[in-house]
């Protein structure tokens, strides 16, 4: 048997073909899930994906997150569904508070595109159990508004609680605080990241690097192996 | 414009001395009176909006025309073409049941005035025509030229435009792979903002503008119709579009890159349930150009009630209706019975579509406004009659001169220090420099297909995931040689973007142009632009890749100053197999390194006289085609049988250069030996054409070498992969590091 | 017919490099003698009947949970004209 996890299209989603063929890469089976529908189809996992949805107008993610899936979306995280958020799809994720913090536009106001270095610094959520703890992985970023920002009390509460998933390595490449990448929330079954695992899961294509899979794979084993 | 009353066909009929601005509307006194003989009477308001913006020099390539006629006269034969000039884009075989279409357009004007929102509509004008054939688009590319980089109008543009290309682009999941930026004192107040886009689709899938099949339904689809650009078309392409008339609204439009991509979306879904009869898209000219063009392609008739358009300001004109250049809209014919249908999927995607008309078995396009006939044509008139000049055109006087003023005569270096110097200084001038600033503002990953994007010889994108077919794409175009000799700097620019294609591993096969020029009504103007189009269409006949369709961009000049004649050439090749593409970047140590090709002694236009002695003169390289068509089978045989690990074309700034760029972007130095019977300085810095250099394997030496030689092409070793320094021996020496800092920091230091 | 505006700023606390850009360009520009800038959004909504204190609130409501993002950013409410023809 093997998992279906489903990927949301926003009007303006640009990366959901792609995630859902990283998904297929792992051996998973992708759905394809549209915004205007509250049925999430028996999915056993949910995917933000990146892109521009609603064409970032208002704030990244702002419009999307009051689409009728992301009710649902909103209601089966809380009871504990796995739910990633790639970029856009995290910016989506802090606009509903399933995540803490809010993305807002990068320091040096440009567009970025690069093969970014991270250091996984949680590896025990559901999205990012096939990595080691402090394992250095390049994953492609490309974003506009990718500076995380949150309150000192919440940014202390997230490295107390080990609630950084992610931090940028060697280059801070938007401005976000305490260099984070990434975070989850407390139960490790929702996470976001501003990186794009998605394209990083076949050799010769983009940066030509396969870091990213063990987020598609991890996930698969938690759902077929439970 | 003469409102009240409503200028109907009835009334304009009547009273055959009411005087229209044509002049305003940028006609000429003749074009107004061939437009009132077609008629049989004065035209309406609303006819003479349509006709002079379809007879604009934009949209009718009036001056043009009769030398653009070479691309299909001297055309190659070709079984790789489906749809030649003349469609919204050209159309190629690329083998597995798969078509690729693409095209390079410019927008150059709008982009100075408006660098950001220039730039960026640029983008949505040339994917539309895109999907238009029924294309996914899959990837874009952008050939920009700026003044000079450290002028302070070059801080406006630049950026600006840049952030244009990116804001629209990456909005719409296009990865961008390739395109060039040029800086040159030339291009000051003329930028050239060039935007080519490639799509793909199955042979059965392709689409044309044609409205055929009465009583099918003509539906207006996208974004609301608003004052943009109105007379924009007109502007664009006449001599001055700084000091507008009043009658002329400012050329400016918006892009709304989110209304697009949801286009895109339901256009393509659309395309899938086969509900599409005809389709257009709509850019310059507006409602002008996609009614006109959709009913002479097809029957010929057509009824339109421009009441139905929806508008973004009520207050808007028939006439304004008919030449906005609102973005994000376009034009689709539809049976009947499939309109239904039509509509629900624009719904899905939140698109607004309208029937606005029909298709009627008559032949003359007739629009509707308050009930009242307000335009009766022959549409065929207003989108294909236009007007067609026989400019003159005069090799200019200095022309000799400038020829005379031999670059190969400088003063060349005189010791090996001063080489060293004039070598660091070059990789680090503006046009040699690293663009690394500009691309990383460019989503290259979306779609996950991307297999090569800049600094690549060329941008290279997967199209078939089980099988590996991919589509390779280079744009190139040197107006510095161009200015030499347009003849051939055209062909240069042809032959480069051919080598760049090639030199990645895939087989060039089709040709896309934008050929941006000064004024037509310039006779030298004019000489450069009809060498510079026979060279290219005798080129692109001797090397058997056919001219598809393109662009022409004229008037780009200020005042008595014409931009360097700057044909820009695109080259679209196939490749079987992705996983045998051949990367730029040094890949492994004790690799040999071959020259491919003859090395000369040519500095004319060269890069090395531009940064050393701010020279232009003397001729560009030779340029041998045979030799060129020679090198690429080598590339793509090397490529294919796992020959050479990585391989770059040599152009400007010479071999050096393109070792430089090798070694920075695989990390990896570089040990050199001049070559018998050249010297240090002509072996690092001529830019002598249809050269390589080549990465080999140990193990593949002894079956490379034989390959060249059986097939006759000149290779010669000239050094090894090594270190962590560019050594020539017996010269001088530069480590990555002293490279790096000099290549990689200019562009940022300049414009950030 | 009334237009309410609502006006939403960064947070004092948050970094709004838009504004330090638009800053940075006044002394270029030949303005001098201003320490700081910080750029904002402006809504105006067209409010159809009366604009009362009950249309207010939810007015509040949707700027609170929509025009504004109050991890980042705070913002005000107030009503522009007012039709003499509202009831």
């Amino acid at each position: 048997m093997t998992a279906r996890i489903g990927v949301v299209t926003f009007p303006g989603s640009l990366d959901d073909r792609d995630t859902q063929r990283a998904i297929r890469l792992a051996g998973a089976e992708p759905v394809a899930l549209w915004h205007k529908d509250k049925d999430l189809h028996q999915v056993d996992a949910v995917v933000l994906p990146g892109g521009f949805s609603y064409g970032d107008y208002l704030r990244a993610g702002a419009i999307s997150r009051f689409s009728p899936v992301m009710g649902t979306v909103i209601e089966q995280a809380k009871a504990g569904l796995p739910v990633l958020g790639i970029c856009n799809g995290f910016q989506v994720l802090t606009e509903a508070h399933l995540l803490p913090g809010a993305m807002l536009g990068n320091d040096h106001l440009h567009f970025i595109c690069r093969d970014q270095k991270l250091r996984v610094e949680n590896a025990d959520t559901a999205w990012t159990a096939d990595y080691r703890a402090g394992q250095e992985i390049h994953i492609p970023l490309k974003n506009m508004d990718g500076r995380y920002v949150a309150d000192e009390y919440t940014l202390d509460q997230l490295e107390a609680e080990g609630r950084v998933a992610f931090r940028y390595v060697d280059f801070n490449p938007n401005g976000s605080q305490r260099d984070i990448a990434g975070i989850t929330n407390e139960a490790g079954n929702v996470v976001g990241l501003m990186p794009h695992p998605e394209h990083a899961v076949e050799p010769l294509i983009g940066t030509g690097r396969t870091d990213g899979l063990p987020f598609f794979t991890s996930i698969l084993k938690k759902l077929v192996g439970a | 414009m003469s409102r009240t009353p409503l200028d109907t066909v009835e009334h304009a009929a009547a009273t055959p001395d009411v005087e229209l601005p044509w002049a305003e509307l940028g006609l000429k006194k003749d074009e107004y009176e061939r437009v009132v003989e077609i008629l049989g009477r004065r035209p309406t308001g609303a006819e003479l909006a349509m006709y002079s913006v379809m007879w604009s020099e934009h949209c009718s390539y009036k001056s043009s025309k009769v030398h653009l006629r070479q691309f299909g006269e001297k055309a190659p034969r070709s079984d790789a073409l489906l749809v030649g000039i003349g469609e919204n884009a050209g159309v190629v075989d690329v083998g597995q049941g798969y078509a690729v279409t693409f095209k390079v357009e410019s927008h150059n004007h709008p982009s100075y005035v408006e660098p950001y929102q220039g730039a960026a509509t640029g983008v949505g004008g040339i994917v539309r025509d895109i999907i238009a054939m029924g294309a996914r688009p899959v990837a874009v590319v952008d050939p920009l030229r700026f003044g000079a980089a450290d002028h302070p109008d070059t801080k406006r543009v630049l950026p600006g435009v840049v952030a244009g290309i990116g804001g629209y682009g990456n909005c719409l999941g296009l990865p961008n792979i390739g395109g060039e930026v040029v800086f040159d004192a030339c291009y000051q107040g003329n930028p050239l903002v060039n935007a080519g886009a490639i799509g793909v689709m199955r042979h059965e899938d392709i689409h044309l503008a044609k409205a055929s099949g009465a009583g099918n339904q003509v539906i207006l689809y996208g974004a609301r119709t608003g004052g943009d650009g109105i007379g924009g078309a007109s502007i664009l392409a006449s001599e001055t579009f700084d000091d507008a008339k009043p009658s002329k609204r400012p050329a400016v439009q918006v892009g709304d890159p989110f209304q697009e991509k949801l286009l895109i979306e339901c256009t393509l879904e659309a395309f899938r349930e086969k509900l599409v009869v005809g389709i257009q898209d709509l850019g310059a000219a507006g409602l002008s150009c996609a009614t006109s063009e959709l009913a002479s392609n097809g029957s010929g008739g057509m009824t339109v009630t421009l009441d139905d358009v929806p508008l973004r300001d009520s207050t808007l004109s028939p006439e304004e209706i008919l030449m906005s250049e609102s973005q994000e809209r376009m034009c689709a014919v539809v049976e009947p019975a499939k309109v239904d249908r039509f509509l629900e999927i624009c719904e899905k995607w939140d698109v607004i579509a309208t029937v606005i008309g029909e298709v009627t078995d008559g032949d003359r396009l007739e629009i509707f406004w308050h009930g009242e006939k307000i335009v009766d044509v022959d549409p065929r008139t207003v989108a294909h009659d236009g007007p067609v000049y026989e400019r003159p055109y005069a090799r200019p006087s200095w022309q000799d001169e400038l020829q005379a003023d031999d670059a190969n005569k400088l003063p060349r270096p005189a010791t090996a220090a001063e080489l060293k110097d004039q070598v660091l200084k070059l990789v680090g001038s503006p046009n040699q420099a690293s663009k690394k600033w500009i691309t990383s503002q460019y989503d290259h990953f979306v779609q996950g297909n991307t297999v090569l994007a800049q600094p690549e010889d060329s941008g290279m994108i997967r199209v078939d995931e089980a099988t590996g077919l991919g589509v390779a794409i280079a744009t190139d175009g040197n107006g510095r040689y161009a200015k030499l000799d347009p003849y051939t700097g055209a062909q240069l620019a042809l032959a480069e973007a051919y080598r760049n294609v090639a030199t990645t591993g895939a087989k060039p096969l089709a040709v896309s142009d934008c050929l941006n020029f000064g004024s037509p009504e310039d006779p030298a103007v004019m000489w450069q632009f009809a060498e510079a189009v026979r060279g290219l269409a005798d080129g692109c006949l001797q090397l058997g890749t056919p001219v598809t369709g393109g662009n022409v961009s004229l008037y780009n000049q200020t005042g008595e100053a014409a931009i360097h004649p700057t044909p820009v050439v695109a080259v679209l090749g196939v490749i079987d197999d992705v996983a045998r593409r051949t990367p730029v970047a040094f890949q492994e140590e004790g690799q040999l390194l071959y020259l491919l090709g003859d090395t000369r002694e040519e500095f004319g236009g060269s890069a090395w006289s531009q940064v050393v002695h701010d020279h232009l003169g003397g001729l560009p390289p030779k340029v041998d085609l045979e030799r060129e068509r020679l090198l690429a089978e080598i590339l793509i045989s090397a490529s294919r049988d796992g020959m050479i690990d990585s391989a770059h074309d040599l152009s400007d700034g010479g071999l050096i250069q393109a070792v430089v760029e090798s070694a920075l972007l695989g990390g990896r130095g570089a040990r050199l030996v001049v070559p018998d019977g050249l010297d240090a300085f002509t072996f690092l810095l001529s830019e002598s054409a249809g050269r390589a250099i080549v990465a080999v394997p140990r193990s593949e030496e002894v079956r490379f070498n034989d390959m060249c030689g059986a097939r006759g092409l000149p290779v010669t070793r000239i050094g090894v992969v090594d270190g962590a320094s560019v050594e020539i021996q017996g010269e001088f020496e530069l480590s990555l590091t002293e490279l790096r800092d000099a290549h990689e920091g200019t562009i940022e230091a300049l414009l950030a | 017919m009334a237009r309410v505006v609502v006006d939403v700023m960064l947070k004092p606390e948050i970094l709004d490099p838009q504004g330090q850009a638009v800053q940075r360009a006044l002394p270029r520009l030949g303005f001098e003698g201003i320490s700081d800038v910080r750029q904002g959004k402006r809504f105006e909504l067209e409010v159809d009947g009366p604009v009362d204190e009950a249309a207010l609130a939810r007015i509040h409501d949707l700027a609170e949970s929509f025009l504004a993002n109050t991890v980042i950013e705070d913002f005000t409410v107030k009503v522009e004209e007012v039709a003499e023809a509202a009831k």
